[in-house]
C-alpha cells in the first residue's frame, strides 16, 4: 500500500502547497540576490510569533499570521538599518538580526511560561507533516467524492491554501511591476512604482507564506523551497515568466517526490518512514544538483560537450592545414609517423581515422592524402590563418614572427578578417576562397 | 540646491537652470558629485535643502514626461529578461499599475529598438549582449518612456565606436524633435563637438552655459585642479558633527 488516504492525503497536500507557495515567491528574492531574506525571515518570525502568542493568548492561524508578518517586517527594516549604519556586508547584516530575532524567540518560549503549549523551537525546524492524520478518512480515493464535511481538513492546509491564492494573485497582478524593481530599482521608483514598497510587499508577503509553511513543513523546508525551485528553473530558462511557471512545477515535483521517497524507499530497506520534510528538502537538493549538470544551456555538461566538439573541431582544421603546407613543399602525402610529427600528437590514428570517414582525407598503401573535399576545407583554414597573420601585422601593429601563435587560435573563429592582400608576412601566398569560383 | 550622504554634503548650492531643447553635458572629475546631481534632481536621493522644479513643478507631478537612463553598471545583466522586455519596462508608467504589457506597447518598444539599430537583438537575454549593445539597449528604453526631459548617467562609458555614433545620432534626434537631454559626460574632448551646454561641475557649479562661452582652460582648470580642501573640510566636520561622533 503506497498510498493511504488517512495517512498520506493531508501531509502531501501540505508540502505540495508549501513548497509551491514558497517556491513562487522565492523567484524574486533569487532575483534581488536577497534569497538569505527568506532565511532570516523563516527564524525571525518566531519572537512574532509569541509575542502574538503572549497578547492574544490564542494560537489561532489570524493571529499568528499578523505577529509573523510585523515580526518579517521588522527583519526586513532592521537589516536595512545595520547594513547601513553598523556597515556591514548584507549577508552579515541578515545573519546577526535573525540569529538574535530567533534566540529572543527561543528565550520568550523558556522563560514566559509558554512551554505548555506546544509552541517549541523543534518542530519550527523540521516540521509536523507527520501528525496531519484524517482520522476519518474514506477507505477508497473514490470515497473522497463523498466527504461530506470540511471540518476534518487541518487548518494549516487552510492557511497554505488561502496564502497560496493571494501569493498568486500577488505576482500575476504585479507580475510586471515585481520585474522592473527587482531588475532597475531607480528607473522604478522614477517611473512612480515605489520600489521600497514592493519590496516591502514581498516580504510581507514571504513572511506569510513563510509562517504558514513551516508549522506543517518546518523552517528547513521553507529555506529549500525558497531557493531551490527558482534557482532549478533559472537554469532551464532565460525568460522571467517561464522560470516561475516551471519553477511551480518544480517545487510541485520535488515535493511529491520527496514525500514519496520518504514512504516508499526506508520500505525497500526494511526501515519505517522518514521524515518527509526532510526527505523532500534533499530532494530539491538533488533536483538542482541534477540541473546543474545537464541543463542544455547553463549545464556543466553542456559546457563540456561543447569544449570536446571544439577541440575534435580544432584537431581536424590542424590536419588538413598541415597536410596543406606540405602539399605547398610537394610533399603530397604523407604518413601516419610524419602527420604525428607535424601535429605533435602521439597519437594521430583515431583522427586520422575520423577525417578518412568524412571523406576529407584519404588513405593509399599507408600514405595520407587530402581528398577534393578536403582541400578545399584545408584552403579555407589556411587562407583564415593567413588573412588573420597579415591583419595582426597590417593593422594591429604586431611584429611578424609574433602572429603565427594567435592566428592559430583565431583561425578557428567565425569572423573572417577582410580579404584582398595576396601574400602573407612570411610571404607564403594566400590561398583563394574555396567557396567563390 | 544642497545635497547630502550620509550627512555630508557631497554636492554644495547647485544652481542651475536648464534651457529647453538643448543637449547639455554635465563634466567633472571623478567623485564630483555628477551621478549625485543627477539622482537628486529625480528624487532618488534625498536633498538636504534646495528645490527641483521641472517647467515649474514639482517632480511628481511631472514623472512621465522625464526619461532616465541609469549607468550600466547600475543593474545585474543576468537578469532573466530579453532586449524587448527591458526596453518595454519604458512604458510601464504609460501601461499602468497592474496591467499586462500589450501589444501595442511591444510594438512600440521595437521601433524603439530599431531606432538604436538593436531590432534584430529584441529576443536575446541581456547577458547575451556586448556592453555597447547593452547600453544602446537602455537608451532604447529610455526613447520608449517618450519623454520631454532626458537625464543620461554616462552613456557613453565603455562603448564601442558604432555605440557610441548610434547614441549621438539618437541624441541629435531627439533634439530636433524639440527634446532637452542633460547627459554626465566623461570625455572632454568631445563636449564641444556633441554638446550645446555645458555644466562643470566639482562639489559645487564652477561654471555652466553654452559650450563656447563656459568650456575654457581657466574652467577646466577650476574644475579639475583637485578638490576644493576647504570645502571637503567643512564637508567632513559636518559629517563629524551631525553623526555625534
Amino acid at each position: 500500500m503506497y498510498f493511504d488516504l488517512a495517512l498520506d492525503l493531508f501531509p502531501l497536500l501540505a508540502a505540495a502547497l508549501a513548497a509551491v507557495c514558497c517556491g513562487l515567491l522565492g523567484n524574486f528574492l533569487l532575483l534581488r540576490k536577497q534569497s538569505m531574506m527568506g532565511d532570516a525571515i523563516s527564524h525571525s518570525v518566531l519572537p512574532g510569533l509569541v509575542i502574538a502568542f503572549l497578547i492574544a493568548s490564542t494560537r489561532s492561524p489570524l493571529v499568528m499570521l499578523v505577529g509573523a508578518t510585523i515580526a518579517g517586517v521588522v527583519t526586513v527594516v532592521l537589516v536595512e538599518f545595520v547594513k547601513r549604519f553598523g556597515k556591514v556586508e548584507p549577508g552579515a547584516a541578515m545573519g546577526v538580526v535573525f540569529s538574535i530575532l530567533f534566540a529572543l524567540g527561543v528565550l520568550l518560549i523558556e522563560k514566559a511560561a509558554v512551554r505548555h503549549v506546544d509552541l517549541d523551537a523543534e518542530c519550527v525546524l523540521h516540521g509536523q507533516l507527520e501528525t496531519l492524520v484524517w482520522y476519518s478518512a474514506p477507505a477508497t480515493i473514490s470515497g473522497l467524492w463523498s466527504v461530506e464535511t470540511l471540518d476534518a481538513i487541518p487548518r494549516q492546509i487552510i492557511t497554505l491554501t488561502i496564502i497560496l491564492i493571494l501569493a498568486i494573485g500577488f505576482v500575476s497582478l504585479l507580475f510586471k511591476e515585481l520585474r522592473l524593481a527587482s531588475f532597475d530599482p531607480a528607473l522604478a521608483t522614477t517611473l512612480g512604482f515605489n520600489s521600497t514598497l514592493l519590496h516591502y510587499l514581498l516580504m510581507i508577503f514571504v513572511a506569510a507564506a513563510t509562517v504558514a509553511s513551516f508549522e506543517a513543513v518546518g523552517s528547513i523546508l521553507v529555506i529549500a523551497m525558497l531557493i531551490c525551485p527558482g534557482a532549478t528553473a533559472r537554469l532551464l530558462t532565460d525568460r522571467l515568466r517561464t522560470q516561475i511557471v516551471l519553477s511551480v512545477l518544480i517545487a510541485l515535483f520535488t515535493a511529491v517526490g520527496g514525500y514519496f521517497s520518504a514512504t516508499i524507499i526506508p520500505g525497500w530497506f526494511g526501515r519505517d518512514t522518514v521524515n518527509a520534510a526532510g526527505s523532500i528538502t534533499v530532494f530539491s537538493g538533488l533536483v538542482l544538483s541534477l540541473t546543474i549538470i545537464i541543463s542544455p544551456s547553463h549545464g556543466i555538461l553542456s559546457r563540456m560537450i561543447r569544449r570536446i566538439r571544439l577541440s575534435s573541431r580544432v584537431a581536424l582544421d590542424d590536419l588538413l592545414a598541415t597536410m596543406y603546407r606540405a602539399q605547398e613543399q610537394a610533399q603530397a602525402e604523407m604518413s601516419a609517423s610524419d602527420i604525428s610529427d607535424a601535429i605533435l600528437r602521439s597519437k594521430p590514428q583515431p583522427l586520422l581515422n575520423r577525417a578518412v570517414k568524412r571523406a576529407l582525407i584519404q588513405r593509399h598503401r599507408g600514405m595520407y592524402s587530402l581528398t577534393e573535399k578536403g582541400q578545399c576545407a584545408a584552403r579555407s583554414i589556411v587562407r583564415r590563418h593567413r588573412l588573420w597573420e597579415h591583419y595582426l601585422v597590417d593593422q594591429a601593429g604586431l611584429a611578424p614572427d609574433h602572429v603565427h601563435e594567435t592566428a592559430e587560435r583565431l583561425e578557428h573563429l567565425p569572423p573572417v578578417p577582410p580579404a584582398g592582400p595576396q601574400t602573407d608576412p612570411q610571404g607564403k601566398v594566400i590561398p583563394d576562397d574555396p567557396q567563390v569560383p | 540646491m544642497t545635497v547630502a550622504y550620509h550627512k555630508k554634503p557631497v554636492l554644495w548650492d547647485v544652481d542651475y537652470d536648464a534651457p529647453a531643447n538643448k543637449l547639455i553635458a554635465i563634466v567633472g572629475p571623478n567623485g564630483a558629485g555628477k551621478s549625485t546631481f543627477i539622482k537628486s534632481c529625480l528624487g532618488l536621493i534625498p536633498k538636504a535643502s534646495g528645490l527641483v522644479e521641472f517647467w515649474g513643478q514639482p517632480y511628481r507631478k511631472v514623472r512621465s514626461r522625464i526619461g532616465y537612463v541609469p549607468q550600466r553598471e547600475s543593474v545585474d545583466w543576468d537578469f532573466p529578461v530579453s532586449a524587448l522586455d527591458v526596453v518595454c519596462m519604458g512604458r510601464y508608467r504609460r501601461i499602468g499599475w497592474c496591467r499586462p504589457v500589450t501589444r501595442k506597447h511591444k510594438v512600440a518598444a521595437l521601433d524603439c529598438l530599431e531606432l538604436v539599430g538593436m531590432r534584430d537583438f529584441a529576443n536575446r537575454q541581456i547577458s547575451q549582449l556586448s556592453g555597447g549593445q547593452q547600453q544602446r539597449v537602455f537608451l532604447a528604453r529610455a526613447l520608449a518612456q517618450q519623454a520631454e526631459l532626458y537625464f543620461m548617467d554616462e552613456p557613453f562609458a565603455g562603448v564601442d565606436a558604432a555605440t557610441e555614433r548610434a547614441i549621438i545620432q539618437v541624441l541629435r534626434e531627439l533634439k530636433n524633435s524639440g527634446k532637452t537631454v542633460i547627459v554626465v559626460h566623461h570625455d572632454l574632448q568631445s563636449v564641444p563637438e556633441y554638446f550645446d551646454e555645458v555644466i562643470l561641475l566639482n562639489m559645487r557649479v564652477v561654471a555652466s552655459g553654452p559650450v563656447g562661452e563656459v568650456f575654457t582652460e581657466t574652467n577646466l582648470h577650476k574644475t579639475y585642479g583637485g578638490r576644493l580642501t576647504l570645502l571637503s573640510e567643512a564637508a567632513e566636520a559636518i559629517a563629524r558633527t551631525e553623526s555625534g561622533v
